[in-house]
């Protein structure tokens, strides 16, 4: 399924909840726009909810690299909760563990960002 | 040679040869939705030929990274290009060649995507990730000077330890 993604605010972090695949071409894109978008109307805390995405390539990968450093060169956070099984494998072989902020549960994720 | 017409990209051409030696061979366009395609045929071949869904999952992913590699870096992106994907048997494992027509590269160009400073490039893991999927990984070069990638996998009674014949 094409990756597709639904935007809600909880407090002052945008929570964006994806489904479908993360990978080359519109996947990857799809998450590249919306990042873009919500940094560009000002949001500086963004959650990526990944409960629904059960497979990303190295493409994806590299696009959540890429939102992740977009919304750092912004001043903002970026952050995960819910990875699926073969993304988490995914994050922890490439030692993306060591950039992300992956949450356990949404209202952790949600209290962890800095207070504004 | 039996010819199945068919597929959107390419022909799909089955080689049945001696039961231990089978091959299959896939002229794929060089265009994204080969990476798809690719990806689709082998995890149809694997799992015809009897890996689990964990392995299967490997197989599809280090195919689609390899097929993502000939794509964008050896092809181009270049859509008179072609990109030659083979799924050949031997008796104690699945062999998948990726063949394309750029210019060839080694293994040991390759960055190595775990080092710190290049923790947050976008780009350059694909074939971390086929090695770490499947049980050898090495470039060769391909018949026009382009790459050769060559992927392999124990079958999985062989895995096993079950070496009966």
């Amino acid at each position: 399924m094409a990756l597709q993604g639904t935007c809600r605010d909880v407090g002052d972090v945008a929570v964006v909840d994806f489904s479908g695949k993360i990978t080359l071409g519109e996947g990857s894109a799809t998450l590249r726009k919306m990042v873009r978008q919500l940094v560009d109307s000002g949001h500086r805390k963004i959650l990526l909810n990944l409960a629904d995405v059960d497979y990303i390539d190295s493409s994806g990968i590299g696009e959540l690299v890429g939102a992740y450093t977009t919304v750092r060169g912004a001043s903002g956070e970026l952050k995960l909760v819910h990875l699926t099984k073969r993304v988490r494998d995914i994050i922890q072989i490439t030692r993306l563990f060591t950039v992300f902020d992956v949450q356990p549960d949404e209202a952790a994720a949600v209290n962890s960002f800095k207070q504004s | 040679m039996i010819p199945i017409q068919g597929l959107s990209s390419g022909v799909f051409s089955a080689f049945p040869m001696a039961s231990a030696h089978q091959r299959v061979e896939v002229t794929l366009d060089t265009q994204l939705e080969s990476v798809d395609l690719a990806e689709n045929i082998v995890v149809r071949v694997a799992e015809a030929a009897g890996f689990g869904e964990d392995d299967v999952h490997k197989l599809g992913m280090a195919v689609r990274e390899g097929v993502i590699n000939a794509y964008n870096y050896g092809n181009a992106q270049d859509p008179q290009k072609k990109i030659l994907l083979v799924v050949e048997f031997e008796p104690e494992k699945m062999i998948v060649h990726i063949v394309d027509e750029g210019r060839g590269f080694e293994l040991s160009e390759v960055a190595d995507p775990l080092a710190e400073e290049n923790l947050l490039r976008t780009s350059g893991r694909g074939i971390f990730l086929m090695r770490a999927f499947m049980d050898d990984l090495a470039v060769r070069r391909g018949p026009t000077g382009g790459a050769d990638l060559v992927m392999s996998k124990k079958l999985p009674h062989r895995a096993a330890g079950n070496g009966r014949q």
